[in-house]
Order: structure tokens, then sequence, then C-alpha cells
């Protein structure tokens, strides 16, 4: 029965266009070739976890997709448009919204100010009062309280622990309203209260939108993947269900004695 | 915040009794010093960005303010704020391939453009007088005293658009694209352009102190576009304190006094004593005069 489920998902995620495809996607750093050929083809409205070893090449493959690198050679479309080379603020403002592995904020800022910054259009406006971002708390402390932060709206960013910052880093990806929300290792470094929460919270924001995941914990993927494209060595190693992937030798060998088993 | 409301009417009885207290000329020369110094920190506070070309922008200013009086005998201020609209101009070119570095390599870029600009208004002699440079800009208020009185307002707005700016929807991009700019791209936000505008306000603001200087003082030397005028700049930033907007005209303040007091009393190593004030600020005050000021009323406050 669950086998006949899969196969059901399986075909209406191929029926499904694409929203983030990678044709041939290939980085060099000097002659080291870190992401190696990859073709990847997210269906919209699919989440899709991105596993692989350390050093596989799936943070260099967020950096590619969102614009932070430049290909060494190879095409990327966000829904059938070609995206390839563009800035990674034209990118976001496609509608593809990250998170960092590396935590990545504002040190000065406050929590709300940093959802304020993600909302807020009015950036070029230097003859107005910041006042004018007021307009936006409300929603920002919607989207605080939705990631567990109510208690630390008003704290710097420097000042928040560790799990927190993953948080907020949630949040400000959300802000942005993405379409498409890549997130790289949402759980890493999480208790297991935090990683429930982080689930729970990436189960009801898929609503409407296409999540890829860069994951270690596969209890994470399990719960949460349509799909799971396995890297290693720059490379696509399988493709699949959960399910099929977690089966796959060549996936066992490479995660030999790693979380792969560990998942059961 | 109670303090504010003690400082800004203290602030505002200072500025006005200064040309009592001063050489009207030094008090005019405070002001123009002191729209230098806070552009230079509108870049270096809150954008990260330390220029060392900004006496481009100054100096640009100061010929393109007397050279319109001279020809064509504008209103001072009129004359003022075109010159200030050149230094902008002269900034888009400048700042866009400034900005695309960071750290000492964007004060390399800044420091490049600017000694072009000297070269260019040395050699030019026909429009700026080269080495003589402008002689006799004219000038309808001539004394200092009321000059200093007529020149304030200017500068008072030119203060009040910096406020303005650092405390904007534009000013909290900034303050993130400083403290992260990766990440303010992440969130759609084009870090280049945000600087560019921050520096063109920044050459704005230069150019309105220029413009005054050249007026205040009813002649342009080539001084103004020298280098050591950019580090001079910067010094009065770094003592009043970076990151702190007044910091910048309180250094301007201090600098400015000092070396008229060196100068009267035949001292000729200026440099030398600005250059040690330098080097003491750096090692000691961190946070420079005002942000060591400013840390005193939370000091008291926690006892
Ligand atoms: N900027 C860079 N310059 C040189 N080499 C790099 C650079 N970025 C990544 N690499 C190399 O590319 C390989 C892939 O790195 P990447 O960070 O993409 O791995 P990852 O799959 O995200 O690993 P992890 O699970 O540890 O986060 C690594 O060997 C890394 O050292
Ligand atoms: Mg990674």
């Amino acid at each position: 029965m669950a086998r006949v489920t899969r196969r059901l998902i399986d075909f209406w995620l191929m029926t499904q266009p694409s929203a983030l495809t990678a044709r041939g996607l290939t980085r060099d750093f000097r002659g080291f070739r870190a992401v190696d050929a990859v073709d990847l083809s997210v269906a919209a409205g699919s989440v899709h976890a991105l596993v692989g070893p350390n050093g596989a090449g799936k943070t260099t493959l967020f950096n590619l997709l969102t614009g932070f690198l430049a290909p060494t050679a190879g095409r990327i479309e966000v829904a059938g448009r070609d995206v390839t080379g563009l800035p990674p603020e034209r990118v976001a403002r496609l509608g593809v919204a990250r998170s960092f592995q590396i935590t990545s904020l504002f040190g000065q800022l406050t929590a709300t100010e940093h959802v304020e910054l993600a909302l807020q259009s009015d950036g070029w406006k230097f003859w107005r009062s910041v006042k004018l971002l007021r307009r936006h708390t409300a929603r920002a402390h919607e989207l605080l309280d939705l990631v567990g932060l109510s208690a630390s709206r008003d704290s710097k960013a420097d000042s928040l622990a560790y799990g927190q910052k993953r948080a907020l880093e949630l949040a400000l990806a959300l802000a942005l309203e993405p379409t498409v929300l890549l997130l790289d290792e949402p759980t890493a470094g999480m208790g297991l209260e935090d990683v429930d929460r982080t689930v729970a919270l990436i189960g009801s924001v898929r609503e409407g939108r296409t999540v890829v995941m860069v994951e270690h914990n596969m209890n994470v993927v399990a719960a949460l993947a349509d799909r799971v494209t396995v890297l290693q060595a720059g490379r696509v190693l399988a493709e699949g269900s959960y399910a099929d992937v977690r089966a796959d030798e060549r996936v066992i060998t490479a995660y030999l004695g790693s979380s792969a088993h560990a998942g059961h | 915040m109670k303090l504010k409301w003690i400082l800004l009417p203290a602030a505002i009885v200072f500025a006005l009794w200064l040309p009592f207290g001063l050489y009207p000329a030094v008090a005019v020369e405070i002001l123009c010093w002191a729209l230098f110094a806070v552009s230079i920190d509108l870049l270096l506070g809150y954008v990260g960005l330390l220029s060392f070309g900004h006496a481009a922008f100054w100096g640009a200013s100061a010929y393109a303010t007397g050279l319109i009086a001279i020809n064509w005998d504008w209103p001072f201020p009129l004359a003022v704020l075109s010159g200030a609209v050149v230094a902008t101009l002269i900034a888009v070119p400048v700042g866009y391939l400034a900005v695309k570095r960071t750290g000492i390599y964007f004060a390399m870029v800044t420091l490049a453009f600017a000694q072009m600009v000297y070269v260019i208004a040395n050699k030019w002699s026909s429009l700026t007088g080269g080495e003589n440079g402008l002689q006799s800009v004219p000038r309808t208020i001539t004394d200092n005293f009321y000059f200093y009185y007529a020149a304030l307002p200017i500068v008072v707005l030119g203060l009040l658009l910096a406020w303005r700016i650092v405390h904007s929807p534009f000013g909290r991009v900034l303050v993130a694209i400083r403290d992260n700019p990766s990440r303010a791209r992440a969130l759609g936000y084009p870090v280049h352009r945000y600087k560019l505008l921050a520096f063109m306000l920044s050459a704005f603001l230069a150019g309105l102190g220029g413009g005054l200087f050249a007026m205040g003082h009813r002649f342009v030397s080539l001084d103004v576009l020298h280098w050591t005028t950019s580090g001079k700049a910067v010094i009065v930033v770094v003592l009043g304190g970076i990151g702190t907007l007044w910091g910048g005209v309180l250094g301007a303040a201090i600098i400015t006094r000092l070396e008229d007091f060196l100068s009267f009393s035949g001292f000729d190593q200026i440099g030398l004593v600005t250059g040690g004030i330098f080097v003491l600020a750096v090692l000691l005050f961190r946070a420079g005069v005002w942000g060591t000021l400013a840390k005193i009323p939370a000091r008291l406050s926690r006892r």
C-alpha cells in the first residue's frame, strides 16, 4: 500500500512544472570541481531534500542557485525563466529566498528590525523617517511568533542564542513570501524540541511553496521530503523518494556507518 | 531620552554664541569642517566605507562655487548648492567604480580619483587658476561675523539631512549592508546601488561644506583638493567618534580651534600635532570624544 502511494506521489510530482531547475550545473574552485554537472528539477509545491556527506557540494549548489556564485558551466531556471548569472538580489526578488547554513544576521539590529527589513519596500527613502517601517511591525511580530521568538523580539541579533538565531534565519526567509524557499540545514545544532517545532513549521509553511532543504538529520528528511537528491563529491549519486534512496546500494556505501542507518 | 532635550538647546546656544567667543573666520571654518566630517562619517560609520578621497568633492565644490560666484554672481546659498550638486555628479563615476571594492581597496580607489581631480585642477589653469587658485571670490556679506549667521542655516540643514538619512528606511538598509552585505543581498537589496546612493549623498554634504569654505575664505587654493585635506577629514571623524554623526561636528570644532591656536602661536608643525592626536585617538579612545562622553551617563546611572 505504502509503495502504491509512493508511486502515486512520484507520478504526481512528474506532472508538476519545475519551480527550480539546474542543468549541467558545474562549479570549479581553482581546478577543484565542487559541483559537477548537476541536473536537478524541483517540482512546484514539493519539498525536496538535498543530502550528502560533508563537502559534497550542497551549500555550493545553493550558492549557485541563488546567484551568490557564478557557475563554471550550466544553466539555472526559476519557473522556466533563465536566471543564470543574475545577482543574488535579483534572484531573491524573483521569489527565491534562502537561509544560510552558517547563521548570517545583522549584528546591530533587533529581531523585529531584521524582519521589518525583509518586509519593507521603502529602502530607498532616505528622506523619510525610519518610523515608516512601523507599518510592518505587526507582521514582523507575527512571523517572530511563528518561529517561536516572541520573547526575543527586541533583542539584538548578536545577543541571541544559537537556536534563536536559526529561528530568526527562518523568519527572515519567510518574510520575503518566497515561492521557492531554500533552507541550508535549518535544524543544524538544534535540540530535539526545536527540531520538532521546526519540522512542524516547515510542514505548515510549505503550503503554496516549493521548498528545497539541505538536511543531515534523516528523521527530518523522512518527515518532510517528497523527494531526495543525494550528492557526493559534487555529483548526483541518486534521486528518488526517501525510501528509494535509503535502499539504494550506492547511497548506503556513501553513508556507510552514518546517519542513513541511524534513520530507521 | 531626556538627555536629548538638554543637549539640543545647549548645541543651539553654543552655535549662536560661537562667533562671539572665537574669531568669526574660525567659527565659519568650524561650520564647513563639521559638514565635511559628517559626510565622511556617513560612509565610514554607517556603511563601513573609508573614503580617502573626499577632498575631491569638497574641493570640486569649492572651485565650482567660486567660479559661479565670480562669473555669474549668484546669491551665495545658490552658488554653494550648485557646487554641492557638481560634487554629487562627480561622485557618480567615482562611486560607481569604488563601491565594488571594500576596505583598503575602496580607500585606494577614492584616493586615486582624488589625485586625478587634483592634477586636472592644477593643469587646467585657464579655469582654476592653477597654482594661484581662484582669487577674490565675491561675497555680498563681507563681514565674517554676519557671514557666519548666514552660513549657519545651510550647515544646520546639511546636518539635519545627514541625521535624516541615518534615521530613515534607507539608513536602516545601510546599517544592514555594513553588518552583513551578503545577507542584505539575499533579502533582495542591490548592495552596490545602495552604497552608490550613500556615496553620492555623502559627496553632496562634503560639497556643501566645500562650497561654504570657498565663500568663507573668499578664495580657493589648490589645497582644497590635496590628499592631506582628505586625511584631515578622516582624522576629525576618528577623533570625534565614528558612527556618531555629532562626533564629527565636535571633532571639527576641536581640530579647527586647535589648528588656529597653534598657527597663532607661531607653531608650524600643525600636521605633527593632528597626526599625534589621531594616533592617540586610535590607541586610547576608539570611540572618539563623542563616543567616550556618550558612555558617561550610562556609567553614572549604573551605580
Ligand atoms: N569558496 C570556496 N573556495 C574553495 N573551495 C570551496 C569554496 N566553497 C566550497 N569549497 C569546497 O567545495 C566543497 C563543497 O563544499 P560545500 O560547502 O558545498 O559542501 P557541503 O555539502 O555544504 O558540506 P557540509 O555538509 O559540510 O555543509 C568542499 O570541499 C569545500 O571545501
Ligand atoms: Mg553546507
